[in-house]
């Protein structure tokens, strides 16, 4: 059963809510970390409903709304979101008055708005969608998953499945980890991401959408082939096997991909793996990188995908994303490759229709 | 396509019992777990009760051989003892010699350490270690490692409903091909985030909990964790493997009512429960006993009850809550109530809902109170409903 | 009475995080729930913790809440009448 995009949604760092105004050029930062751009909440949610929706939830509804009205559906058969971390900002709020207030005067709505399911949550209470309803937070695998669940739907029998990729980022919980050295040490010129050789990714955070349907519309972004995860590979040549047994079963070869996406996050030791593989295998090929434009975070893959579809739709590939000098001729095939910190890997193949 | 899922390994440790036997005996002696709190440093701790596990993270720890240095949450610690108990039944030698997965489920994740160390991940090194254990798919993980699992693994977090989901989604991973069997099942611990969180909803009872009662004041806490091997028929026949029973249906729903309360004639429960049905190409009539989510809360027990009445119209199986029992183990509820239901059908067994006293006045629903032994179960239906209006409902019936 | 509700008002649109509203557009004799500004039972909690941090009263059965809190005038008079 085939996959076809017919939806898709971005709100990042990045002016990716609409693909002709994102490509009109990178937004710089040299922040500790990249944070979403603001939309203008009001235009979408009133604010009796926006009360009880974080940052990320109002994204969601917002991205989730822009995608479903793309794909022209009113109600999907399934909503299933990825988040690595959920919702930390009202974790915190929670956990801060409890631990300072001596566990006194505490008031609900930052628990329940901290429970991971509550961007799917939401969106479902606000189109009354009685449909299936998953969750998953898997680090670096909670958008594959998601995705995974939605090609299984459509392998089911379901026709249009909302998926989702949502992570937001915090001032503490950056700092905690960044302590921990999975962040760059300093704030970073996004632009220059490539040139710093040095220990732990630049951070982020990020929503985006997609409606994943049966059936081409005119609207049809592209078809996503295939995708395969793979959890801490022991070493490159596993990575590498794993990358040719994947093009193999999907009787694709190196020839036919156009251009390859990875997601190199400026962390000295994971990006030397990503370039290990580019080598063996993509010397040739145009290759893109999307960590500058929106930080690294669990499900930061779903910006890759986002741009994926946005390119094979329009064929407009923005030189602000390439790493190397090939021409891009016409993209037929976009193979992404990222992983999180070498824990989670994932491969995901996207082709024209 | 594998048509049917086989459930050949099964693991629990709650309340009531390190161990499936040991939780068996508890249900057969009608021995709850439910008491004061001991293992949290809270100003509620003689207020409200609680299920606790009775082993420290010291005796797991020293159980399962394994290193503090390792930054072992107490949900790695709980889901590791109840993942290698359910692989050990099901005789798995080598876990990678055929396509093996797992799927976890939490709700609280690595809390319990978080809210201990969260002044000292910003502010000194001592806790460095935990600093990654916070996110849910850490648990996951170390059992991963623990058993050697690489081939698929993912978490699953939606409330109340989540370990049952990790049931649903292992069978359709076996079913589309992608697995050929899978360890599912879930992990919660007791934290005060959770604990005061779920006091300030106002929904937790002074006393041992009292479900589908008229004068139950709420549910009880529980922690656990509970783990089953799914496999498909196809590796069941080949391995020549008797199993403990059949995963013949399931079904996800939404309430799409409320961020947390269930809507008054319990819309998405009957959905759920009804799309079960559908799917395991079962009947109403086809029910023997249904162990329900019964949390004890005025609104779960109550939105339930028409539930059940709207699918099951005046003849409603035989229910009961285990919750009475164990407490509500949250993410674990799903798998745990899954293996007692198992319990159920292999012992021709029906567990009491403990402390029932008087029915509730808006419908004339009566658990059973007493444990039923010789009975003839072929089906049982399990409710998990969960915040965010997630419900899912899942069939088991016997091999 | 009137600081009282304006003051109210304030405290209610923080507390239930109603970004991006003014205190003059929540009515003193609305109703507050259902109909009416629309709150629900969640926000029913966080308006008693309102009242016992603020003002010192405590309410032990959240249904008497749902005359107390009908709307900010009856908010105004229970606190008139009971604070400490």
């Amino acid at each position: 059963m085939k996959a076809y995009i017919n939806g898709t949604a971005s709100l990042s760092p990045q002016n990716s809510l609409d693909y002709n105004e994102f490509l009109k050029g990178i937004v710089e930062y040299e922040d500790d970390f990249l944070k979403s751009i603001k939309p203008n909440f009001k235009d979408y949610i009133k604010p009796i409903e926006a009360r009880r929706m974080s940052k990320t939830v109002k994204n969601g509804i917002i991205c989730s709304e822009i995608a479903m009205l793309e794909a022209e559906i009113n109600m999907p058969d399934a909503i299933i979101v990825g988040t690595g971390l959920g919702i930390l900002s009202d974790t915190e709020k929670f956990l801060e008055k409890m631990l300072n207030d001596n566990e006194q005067y505490l008031t609900p709505t930052s628990f329940i708005q901290s429970t991971h399911n509550t961007v799917a949550a939401q969106i479902a209470l606000r189109i009354k969608c009685h449909n299936y309803n998953f969750t998953y937070v898997n680090r670096g695998f909670s958008f594959e998953t998601a995705l995974q669940d939605g090609m299984m739907h459509l392998n089911e029998g379901k026709k249009n499945v909302l998926i989702g990729g949502a992570d937001e980022m915090s001032e503490h919980y950056f700092h905690i980890v960044r302590k921990n050295g999975r962040w760059k040490k300093i704030a970073i010129k996004n632009t220059e991401l490539l040139n710093y050789k040095t220990e732990g990714a630049i951070c982020g955070e990020g929503v985006n959408f997609f409606v994943l349907s049966s059936e081409k519309k005119k609207n049809t972004y592209a078809e996503l082939k295939s995708l395969k995860t793979f959890y801490k590979p022991k070493n490159d040549k596993e990575i590498n096997k794993k990358l040719l047994s994947f093009l193999e079963n999907n009787n694709i070869n190196i020839t036919d991909i156009d251009l390859v996406i990875t997601g190199q996050s400026g962390d000295k030791k994971g990006d030397a793996i990503y370039d290990n593989i580019l080598n063996n295998n993509f010397i040739e090929k145009p290759v893109a990188y999307f960590k500058h434009l929106t930080g690294d975070y669990q499900t930061s893959s779903s910006f890759a995908f986002w741009l994926g579809a946005n390119i094979l739709k329009s064929q407009k590939v923005p030189d602000f994303i390439m790493q190397n000098n090939k021409k891009v001729k016409k993209v037929k095939n976009i193979l992404i490759y990222n992983h999180y910190f070498n824990i989670n890997n994932s491969f995901m193949l996207l082709s024209v229709i | 396509m594998s048509k049917k899922i086989y459930i050949t390994g099964i693991g629990a440790l709650t309340a009531i019992g390190n161990n499936v036997s040991e939780n068996f005996i508890s249900l057969k002696e009608k021995k709850s777990g439910i008491g004061k709190i001991t293992q949290l440093d809270t100003i509620h701790k003689d207020e409200i009760p609680v299920a606790e596990v009775k082993l420290t993270d010291d005796e797991l720890l020293k159980e399962l051989d394994l290193k503090k240095e390792g930054a072992y949450t107490r949900i790695s610690l709980l889901g590791i003892k109840a993942a290698k108990e359910a692989i050990k039944d099901a005789k798995i030698s080598d876990i990678n010699e055929y396509r093996t997965g797992i799927i976890s489920a939490t709700t609280g994740a690595g809390m319990v350490a978080s809210e201990k160390y969260y002044h000292d991940f910003l502010n000194t090194d001592f806790a460095n270690d935990f600093i990654k254990t916070h996110e849910a798919a850490d648990h996951t993980e170390k059992i991963a490692d623990y058993l050697g699992i690489t081939e698929f693994m993912t978490t699953i977090s939606t409330a109340c409903s989540s370990s049952a989901n990790a049931m649903m989604l292992g069978a359709r991973l076996i079913k589309n091909g992608i697995l050929d069997r899978v360890i599912v099942g879930g992990a919660d611990a007791h934290s005060k985030f959770t604990l005061n969180g779920f006091n300030t909803l106002m929904i937790l009872d002074r006393k041992p909990c009292k479900p589908f009662d008229n004068d139950r004041k709420g549910l009880n806490l529980g922690e656990g964790a509970a783990y089953l091997v799914l496999e498909s028929e196809e590796l069941v026949k080949k391995e020549g493997k008797t199993p403990h029973a059949i995963l013949s249906g399931y079904a996800n729903a939404n309430d799409a009512y409320h961020q947390t309360a269930s809507s008054p004639e319990g819309y998405g429960g009957s959905l759920a429960m009804q799309q079960a049905l559908d799917n395991s190409n079962l009947k109403i009539e086809d029910i023997d006993y249904i162990n329900v989510h019964g949390t004890g809360t005025a609104n779960n027990d109550l939105s339930e009850g028409r539930a059940m009445i709207t699918i099951f119209g005046n003849n409603i199986p035989k229910f009961s809550s285990t919750k009475a029992y164990t407490g509500h183990t949250l993410a674990a509820a799903g798998s745990v109530e899954a293996i007692y239901s198992i319990l159920s059908l292999q012992n021709k067994m029906i567990f009491p809902t403990l402390r029932f006293e008087t029915p509730m006045e808006e419908f004339n629903l009566i658990p059973e109170t007493d444990l039923i032994e010789n009975i003839d179960i072929k089906h049982i239906m399990s409710n998990s409903f969960g915040f965010g209006g997630n419900g899912t409902v899942i069939i088991l019936s016997k091999s | 009475m009137e600081d009282l509700t304006l003051k109210l008002k304030q405290q209610i649109i923080e507390a239930l995080n109603l970004e991006d509203m003014e205190p003059d557009e929540i009515e003193t004799n609305e109703p507050l729930f259902g109909d009416g500004l629309g709150l629900d039972s969640i926000d029913a909690l966080e308006l008693i913790v309102l009242l016992e941090k603020n003002y010192g009263i405590k309410i032990e059965n959240p249904k008497d809440g749902q005359k107390i809190f009908h709307s900010v005038k009856s908010m105004a008079e229970y606190i008139t009448a009971n604070q400490k």
